[in-house]
C-alpha cells in the first residue's frame, strides 16, 4: 500500500485499540499497511498463517451482531489463535454480575485479547483500564467503531488510491452513529474532507468541531452529493422514528435517500460504501446499493484484513515485540 | 466543662465579626465571645493562625439510610460532615423507603441523637414515595421536624402538583425544594449535552431541562405566593432567571454545589464515572455564570449533595453508573479553591453562603456565634494545603472528581455542640 504517513517509522505501542480520537496518522497508517499484508492470506487456498499461534482472544459481545463477530472471529482463526465467543445478552448488570465481574472472570482464565461490543459508550474504555489483557473495542455505544472506520479507510485507499484530499460525505443518523465518529477522526487525520448531511434532529451539536481541521455540516442531501468522492450511508432505524427524530422512514427517503436519480449529479466514480446492514429502500435503494459503484461487499472483505492487523499489532504490543506476519 | 477557642481569627458574618477573638463555651453553648477571655481551668484549643467560624449547614445530603446502608448510614454520612466543617446537614428523602411520613422522619432523627455527631434536620418529601402523584402530609411532616419538603433525585413533573403543593405549603411557611428538571428534556442523559457528548457518543442533558424547569416553578411561586428552593443550579440560564424573579419579589431562593463552582464538563475526560453528577456539569459560560450568581446573592448558598455510591456502582459504564459523588469532606477545599484563592468572594462571604444562609432557608438556629447559640464552630487552617485521598474518607461514598487534587484551606476540627471531633 501507498504510503501517505510515514508507517514505515511507526511502530504499534499501544496496548488497547479503542478507537482513532486518539490515535496518531502513523498509528492508523500502520494498521491499515498491515492489513494489506495480511489481505492475500484470505485468497490463499489454505487461509491460515501461524502469527498468533498460542494466543487466546475472547469475542465478548455485549450487544447482538453477527458480521463484525464473524469478522473478528475470522480473523482470529486465520491468524491460528484460539478464540471464544460470548454472546452476554443485554446488560451483565441485569443478571447481577457488573462488567468489570464477566472481565475479571475471563482474565483469571489466562486470555490474551479482549474483543468487546457494548451498547454503552465507554465500556471497552471501562474494560482497558482494568484489565491486563489488550482490550479491541468492537462498537461501544454511539462513540467509536474503530475497525469499521479502519476498514473504510482501507476500501477509500484500495479504490481511489489516496485517503488525503478525498471529499467524503457521511449521510443519515450521525447523532447515534458510532461509525460517523470513528470515521471523522480518522478521515481527518489522514487529510480527507468530510461532510455530514441528515435532518437536524440526527446532527449532534458542536459535531463540526470533531477531528483535525473539523467538518462541515450540511442539511441538503444535493450539497452533500455534489463533488464527493465517497458517499458513506448511515443505516436509519426504526427507533429514530419512534424517538420522534424523523417523523417517517418514508420521508427520511425523500429527504435523504439515495436513488439512482440523485446519483445523477455526484461524480462519476463516487464510491457508496455502507457500514450493513442496509436498510433498502431507506437510505439506500437497491439498485444503488448492488449497483456499480456500491463497494460494500469490499468493505467486508477488507474487515477481515483490518481486523486480522489490529489483533496482530495488539498481541505484539502486548507481548513487546513485532514478528513479521508471515 | 469549660471550652475556650484562643487566638483565633473568628469569621462570623452574622454578627459582623472577622478579627482575632477568644470564644468561651460551657456545657454545649457559647457563652462569651471577646477579644480575650482568661477562663481558669477551661480546656484550650489554641486557634492562633487558625480560622474560626460557625459550623457549616449543609441543606442538601444525601445519607442514604433507611435502605442503602451499604452506600452511607448515618453515621458514616455524619462523620464525613464534620470533616467536612458542617455540624449540620439536612437529609434528602430519596431514601428506600422515601421519608414520606412522620415514623421515618423520627427514624433518622433518633438514629442521629443517638450519634450525637452532628444535627440532622429532615427533608421530607413532597409526594408519596417520591412518585409524583400525591402530595404528602405535609403538617404532619413539617410537626415531625422537616425543615423543607423535596422530592430531590426526580422533579415535581406535574405542574398543578407542584401548584397545589406550593400553594398548600404557605400554611407552614417553609421551602418546596425543588430538582428542577423537565424530565422529558432530559430523555434519560447522562451528561451535559454539548461537544464532549457528541466526542464521547453519550446521551447529552441541555441546560433547558433546567431552565425550562425553573421558569415553570418560578411561575409558579409567583401565582401561588408559595416558596420555592431550586437545588442545585448548573445552567447560566437557570440563574438569569432566578436573578429577574428575585428583582420581582417573587419566593425564590437557590443552592449551587461545589463542583459546579469547579469544574466543567470536560471534567469528564475518557468516561470518568467520578464526574457523573445530576445535574450535570456544564459548559465553563455556565460556570462563571454560577459563580457570579453567587457573588450578587442570585444564588443564596452553598449544598454539597453529597451523594455517595458504593465502587461497583460507580465503576460501571458511563450510562450505567449513578449520578452522585462525595462532596461533603471535599466542601471547603473546593470553595476555597475555586472562589477564596482568586479572589472571588471573601471569607465573610463565603462563611455566609456555607452556613448563614442555608440555616436561614432551613429556618434553623445555626450558622452564627452568637452568644447562647450552640457551640457549633468549624476551625480552618486557611494557610493549609491537602490532597484529597478518597480512601481516607469517613463518607462510605469514595467517588470525587477532586481525587488526587491538592486543596488548600484544611479543616482543623469541627466542634458539635461544644464537642470536638479529630480530623
Amino acid at each position: 500500500m501507498a504510503t501517505e504517513h510515514a508507517e514505515q517509522t511507526a511502530q504499534w505501542t499501544k496496548k488497547d485499540l479503542l478507537g482513532l480520537r486518539h490515535l496518531t496518522p502513523e498509528e492508523i497508517t500502520l494498521v491499515l499497511h498491515t492489513a494489506a499484508s495480511f489481505r492475500d492470506i484470505s485468497l490463499r487456498p489454505i487461509k491460515k498463517v501461524p502469527a498468533l499461534r498460542g494466543k487466546t482472544i475472547v469475542n465478548l459481545f455485549f450487544e447482538p451482531s453477527t458480521r463484525t463477530r464473524t469478522s473478528f472471529e475470522l480473523a482470529a482463526k486465520r491468524l491460528s489463535a484460539d478464540i471464544v465467543n460470548i454472546a452476554a445478552a443485554g446488560s451483565s448488570l441485569s443478571k447481577g454480575e457488573t462488567v468489570l465481574d464477566t472481565v475479571r472472570n475471563l482474565e483469571a482464565m489466562k486470555v490474551d485479547v479482549l474483543v468487546v461490543r457494548h451498547a454503552a459508550a465507554g465500556v471497552p474504555h471501562l474494560i482497558a483500564q482494568h484489565a491486563a489483557s489488550s482490550v479491541i473495542n468492537a462498537g461501544d455505544g454511539a462513540h467509536e467503531h474503530p475497525t469499521q472506520a479502519l476498514l473504510d479507510l482501507f476500501t477509500m485507499h484500495e479504490k481511489k488510491g489516496r485517503v488525503t484530499g478525498l471529499q467524503v460525505s457521511i449521510i443519515g443518523d450521525i447523532a447515534h452513529s458510532r461509525v460517523a465518529r470513528s470515521n471523522i477522526w480518522g478521515l481527518t487525520k489522514l487529510g480527507a474532507r468530510v461532510t455530514l448531511c441528515g435532518p437536524p434532529t440526527l446532527i449532534p451539536p458542536h459535531v463540526e468541531q470533531l477531528g483535525q481541521g473539523g467538518v462541515r455540516v450540511t442539511h441538503q442531501l444535493e450539497e452533500a452529493i455534489r463533488g464527493a468522492d465517497v458517499l458513506m450511508l448511515l443505516r436509519i432505524q426504526h427507533e429514530r422514528q419512534e424517538a420522534q427524530l424523523v417523523p417517517s422512514l418514508r420521508e427520511f427517503r425523500l429527504h435523504y435517500g439515495i436513488t439512482r436519480e440523485r446519483l445523477a449529479s455526484a461524480k462519476p466514480d463516487v464510491l457508496i460504501m455502507h457500514p450493513g446492514p442496509v436498510n433498502r429502500g431507506v437510505e439506500l435503494d437497491s439498485d444503488v446499493a448492488d449497483g456499480p459503484y456500491s463497494v460494500i461487499l469490499d468493505q467486508v472483505t477488507n474487515g477481515l484484513a483490518v481486523r486480522m492487523a489490529v489483533l496482530y499489532l495488539v498481541s505484539g504490543a502486548s507481548r513487546g515485540d513485532h514478528e513479521a506476519a508471515d | 466543662m469549660k471550652l475556650l477557642i484562643k487566638g483565633g481569627h473568628v469569621v462570623d458574618p452574622a454578627n459582623r465579626r472577622d478579627g482575632r477573638t477568644d470564644i468561651l463555651i460551657d456545657r454545649g453553648k457559647i457563652v462569651d465571645v471577646h477579644a480575650s477571655i482568661l477562663a481558669d481551668g477551661a480546656k484550650t484549643i489554641d486557634a492562633s493562625g487558625k480560622l474560626v467560624t460557625p459550623g457549616f449547614v449543609d441543606l442538601h445530603t444525601h445519607l442514604r439510610e433507611p435502605g442503602r446502608e451499604d452506600k452511607e448510614t448515618i453515621e458514616t454520612g455524619a462523620r464525613a460532615a464534620l470533616r467536612g466543617g458542617f455540624t449540620t446537614v439536612c437529609a434528602m428523602p430519596n431514601t428506600t423507603p422515601a421519608i414520606d411520613q412522620r415514623g421515618t422522619v423520627d427514624l433518622v432523627h433518633r438514629e442521629a441523637e443517638r450519634l450525637g455527631l452532628v444535627t440532622v434536620k429532615v427533608v421530607g418529601a413532597i409526594t408519596r414515595g417520591r412518585a409524583g402523584n400525591e402530595l404528602t402530609d405535609f403538617a404532619e411532616l413539617f410537626d415531625a421536624g422537616c425543615v423543607a419538603l423535596s422530592d430531590d433525585g426526580s422533579a415535581v413533573a406535574n405542574g398543578f402538583l407542584m401548584r397545589r403543593a406550593l400553594e398548600y405549603a404557605k400554611l407552614f411557611g417553609r421551602p418546596l425544594i425543588q430538582h428542577a428538571e423537565e424530565p422529558t428534556l432530559f430523555a434519560n442523559g447522562v451528561m451535559n449535552e454539548g461537544l464532549v457528548s457528541t466526542t464521547l457518543g453519550l446521551r447529552g442533558i441541555p441546560g433547558e431541562s433546567e431552565s425550562v424547569m425553573v421558569a415553570r416553578d418560578i411561575a409558579l411561586a409567583e401565582l401561588t405566593g408559595g416558596w420555592v428552593h431550586v437545588a442545585h443550579l448548573s445552567s447560566a440560564k437557570s440563574v438569569e432567571m432566578i436573578r429577574q424573579a428575585k428583582r420581582r419579589d417573587v419566593r425564590v431562593t437557590a443552592e449551587v454545589t461545589p463542583h459546579h463552582l469547579a469544574l466543567t464538563e470536560e471534567a469528564i475526560g475518557e468516561f470518568d464515572t467520578r464526574a457523573k453528577v445530576n445535574p450535570p456539569l456544564r459548559a465553563e459560560e455556565d460556570r462563571q455564570a454560577l459563580i457570579e450568581g453567587l457573588r450578587d446573592g442570585t444564588i443564596d448558598c452553598i449544598a454539597t449533595d453529597h451523594a455517595p455510591h458504593t465502587d461497583w456502582e460507580k465503576e460501571a459504564d458511563f450510562d450505567s453508573a449513578p449520578f452522585g459523588i462525595s462532596g461533603l469532606e471535599t466542601a471547603l477545599g473546593v470553595c476555597a479553591h475555586t472562589l477564596i484563592a482568586p479572589k472571588l468572594l471573601t471569607w465573610p462571604q463565603l462563611i455566609e453562603r456555607l452556613a448563614v444562609n442555608p440555616a436561614r432557608i432551613a429556618g434553623i438556629e445555626a450558622g452564627t456565634l452568637n452568644i447562647g447559640a450552640w457551640a457549633d464552630v468549624a476551625i480552618i487552617d486557611p494557610n493549609a494545603t491537602w490532597t484529597v485521598e478518597p480512601k481516607h474518607f469517613s463518607s462510605k461514598g469514595r467517588h470525587t472528581p477532586f481525587a488526587g487534587r491538592q486543596l488548600p484551606a484544611a479543616v482543623v476540627t469541627a466542634l458539635h455542640h461544644g464537642a470536638e471531633a479529630g480530623r
